[in-house]
């Protein structure tokens, strides 16, 4: 099969949409069908790479175990937009996974490197 | 040039699916190919055709049937996110044990593979979201 460089560009807030989850079923698929996955978090996405949500009050399931789980499927690529943490006053170290922060210029560049960009 | 488009938003509520459909019509016109359109998130309540707008009201979930039609195009409706928001075939209204069916004509309800799918052969996979 061909392979192709997917970027999945995640730019909302968890739980308050449903877009973060259902980009993440996109990844997983993505990563069977053995395509070159990578993911990019701007804006409020960075939040759901967050440590310590808790969602037992709002009956939803929680991002962070699914993150920590993300290397089973091959998916090792997690770019975040250090401008991004910095307004919303995070660091790396607030972050659920290990992974690169990047500026938004180089994450620019990385994305002309791709085939196809699914933002969400 | 070979494209695949994915519509993300529902009809009325936001642009996506006007706009998705004018560029649909748009790159057709240009003789260009349209290997698959992909409705994902809310953007599966295009392919409800119990949709009734007011009269004097464009009719999104038609005008993409009768597109597809004219067009022979393949209309994909991702099977996760139609069942999250009661979009359903007579398949899955077998498998769900559900009484009705709303499933559009020229729709097919399949999985997210196909969208998989359509970014590696297409030269371009457009984005119509919020």
């Amino acid at each position: 099969m061909t392979t192709k460089k997917f970027m999945m560009v995640n730019r909302k807030a968890p739980y308050g949409t449903i877009y973060a989850w259902e980009a993440l079923e996109v990844v997983l698929i993505a990563a069977a069908f053995e395509q070159d996955v990578s993911l990019a978090f701007l804006d409020d996405g960075v939040f759901q790479l967050k440590k310590g949500h808790n969602t037992k009050g709002i009956e939803l399931k929680a991002f962070e175990k699914t993150w920590g789980a993300l290397e089973d499927y091959d998916v090792t690529k997690l770019y975040v937009d250090g401008d991004s943490l910095k307004e919303r006053g995070l660091t790396a170290d607030d972050l659920a996974v290990p992974v690169e922060v990047l500026s938004r210029a180089d994450i620019g560049k990385l994305m002309e490197e791709q085939d196809v960009l699914l933002s969400f | 040039m070979k494209f695949s488009i994915l519509v993300s938003e529902g009809p009325y509520t936001h642009q996506s699916s006007d706009t998705a459909y004018q560029f649909a019509k748009a790159v057709l016109a240009k003789g260009h190919e349209i290997f698959r359109i992909f409705f994902y998130h809310d953007g599966v309540n295009n392919a409800t055709r119990l949709t009734t707008p007011p009269q004097d009201d464009r009719n999104i979930v038609n005008r993409w049937s009768k597109l597809a039609e004219e067009n022979n195009l393949d209309l994909v409706v991702c099977v996760a996110a139609a069942q999250r928001r009661g979009i359903v075939d007579e398949g899955e209204m077998k498998r769900n044990g559900k009484d009705a069916t709303n499933l559009a004509p020229g729709f097919r309800i399949s999985g997210l593979g196909q969208l998989i799918e359509a970014g590696i052969q297409s030269d371009r996979l457009v984005v119509f979201g919020d």
